[in-house]
């Protein structure tokens, strides 16, 4: 077998001083306009609504909301409001952070197929209120499973996606 | 042929594949540039132009991170560009530098890939944070693993995939990983599926011994024109099919049971070669797995296997190294049994088609006759395909 070159190291080469290493923090804040669909879609957040829009050339109504057809490649303008319930398309049970951590009750991510679009357009949310263990949420969810918003209350929404809390199983 | 110049590889060199390495990127860069130019037999001055490849530059927090490679990469005083499709950047190298030569611009082209995961505190999984939609996404407190868990419930469930079949795919390329001189400490190993299957859930349905490793490494390969690949003794891999394709970053209105773009990708590679039964033509594939799903997801989206039999044809031992009829599928050990430093993964199985060719793989040499293969990667926000097929 070939030999290849690389010096691997070890926790122990590490602690015991025998590697030298430079370390540095960058912090690096950031402000995105919204942009005109993105800060109507969000705007709707604060009315417990979700919009979506509808291209007049393939007749798709899509969410999230976009100024134009990345299909047909045209403007858009046709605002449609949807409903705040759905189906589930997938979901996972996660038990990982986004820093390697691991969590006791897992989150549950979930791609929402949202009701009066078009087949399959989907966002993605959490859900809430389908257990806490593993074995509960399994026996609580499936693909297909009909979902609803569960909204903040009126006066702590903020227009950002978490208005809406979590979805909820229903049915 | 449109192109100018048909493409030939000539040499292939990496480095091992370390959790954490004690060389600098430049230093992994330039360790897989020579090895390749070892193989190839051929010194840096007999190289016209460089690429590299490196996946998202908040892993070495260096901005510009392919100008801070050049220097290792061999690439001063050269014509030289970096190119990036996130984990699909490590095949896309290899287009790259095809396109390079195909134009007729250039004899020979050093290709080096490079990716060292370890700088990223408290985890790199971490950097991946910022690929979702800053709008919608990125508030609910996303983390990496979602993306993967979301698609392999819904490839999983689409089909009804038991458990146990992607315990066999992480067995079967940990194992084939036991005989590469790269495979990462560890990652490597002789694994009981019911010790595949008892291991940690991270996002159910991913488990962690069906999650490639982070890891630190280099590799590249040259190369050359045809008219310059006639006056070296060994005789060369061509190049007779690339293959890329977008998809929409809009994740959330596709259905994830299937990667389109992967098969349009390879649509283009194999209508270059001349492929049109991929079954009968292709004899050795090395998709990309960076999660055991990934293999049977994709040898799909490469048309190796109709839509959900993948699985099926797994059970019957048709990806396996050994098998005399069916394809072998990541006889490398892929990044499940060999390591995940993503750009260099992409080229290590690039570089395992070649070897497989040259039938220079040694213990991991296949068992039938392969006269043609293909290597694929994928990334971005599940959503590139990236396809070379390669043939003598």
């Amino acid at each position: 077998m070939k030999e290849f070159r690389g010096t691997s190291l070890t926790d122990l080469a590490l602690s015991g001083g025998g590697v030298l290493v430079t370390s540095w923090a960058v912090k690096a804040d950031y402000h995105w306009d919204a942009g005109a669909a993105m800060s109507r879609y969000l705007d709707g957040f604060r009315d417990g609504k979700i919009w979506g829009v509808r291209c007049p050339e393939c007749r798709r109504t899509m969410v999230p909301p976009r100024g134009f057809c990345e299909l047909c490649f045209r403007p858009i303008d046709q605002w449609v409001e949807l409903q705040d319930t759905g189906r589930i398309n997938t979901f996972s049970i996660s038990y990982v952070n986004w820093d390697a951590s691991r969590r006791r009750t897992p989150e549950i991510p979930a791609v929402i197929e949202i009701d009066g679009a078009s087949p399959g357009m989907s966002i993605l949310h959490k859900m809430g209120e389908a257990g806490d263990t593993l074995e509960e949420i399994q026996a609580r969810l499936r693909l297909g499973t009909p979902v609803q918003a569960v909204w903040k209350p009126r006066e702590s929404r903020e227009g950002s996606i978490t208005d809406i809390e979590y979805f909820r199983p229903i049915g | 042929m449109p192109y100018k110049n048909r493409v030939a590889v000539v040499g292939a060199g990496l480095t091992k594949f370390m959790r954490r390495a004690l060389e600098t990127s430049k230093e992994l860069a330039f360790e897989g540039a020579s090895a390749a130019l070892e193989d190839a037999g051929l010194t840096i001055d007999d190289i016209d132009c460089v690429v590299s490849v490196t996946a998202p530059e908040a892993f070495d927090g260096v901005h510009m991170n392919g100008e801070y490679l050049a220097d290792g990469a061999g690439a001063w005083g050269k014509p030289y560009m970096r190119t990036y499709v996130g984990g699909g950047s490590g095949v896309f190298g290899l287009v790259t530098g095809w396109y390079h030569i195909a134009s007729g611009h250039f004899d020979t082209c050093l290709v080096v890939a490079e990716e060292k995961m370890s700088p990223a505190l408290p985890h790199p999984q971490g950097c991946f944070n910022a690929i979702y939609d800053q709008f919608t996404e990125r508030p609910l407190g996303v983390n990496l693993l979602w993306i993967f868990s979301l698609e392999m419930n819904r490839y999983m469930q689409t089909y009804g995939v038991p458990m146990e079949t992607f315990a066999r795919v992480a067995q079967k390329n940990k194992r084939n990983g036991l005989d590469h001189p790269s495979a990462q400490s560890g990652v490597a190993a002789d694994l009981d599926i019911e010790d595949i299957m008892a291991s940690e859930i991270m996002a159910w349905p991913v488990q962690r011994l069906m999650v490639s490793p982070v890891s630190d490494g280099g590799g590249a390969m040259v190369l050359v024109s045809e008219r310059f690949a006639r006056r070296l003794s060994k005789p060369p891999v061509w190049i007779e099919g690339v293959g890329w394709n977008l998809d929409t970053s809009y994740w959330t209105n596709r259905d994830l049971y299937y990667p389109r773009y992967v098969e349009k990708a390879a649509r283009m590679a194999y209508e270059m070669a001349g492929i049109s039964d991929p079954r009968r033509d292709i004899h050795i594939a090395e998709p990309y797995d960076p999660f055991a799903y990934k293999e049977l997801h994709h040898l799909e989206g490469l048309m190796l296997a109709d839509k959900g039999q993948a699985p099926k044809l797994l059970e019957q031992g048709f990806w396996d190294r050994d098998t005399e009829t069916g394809i072998p599928a990541s006889p490398s050990g892929g990044l499940l049994g060999v390591g995940n430093p993503i750009a260099a993964a992409g080229m290590m199985k690039c570089a395992e088609i070649y070897w497989q060719l040259q039938g220079e793989a040694g213990p991991r040499q296949v068992k039938r006759e392969v006269r043609r293969g293909l290597a694929q990667a994928w990334g971005d926000l599940m959503q590139v395909g990236t396809v070379v097929v390669m043939g003598k």
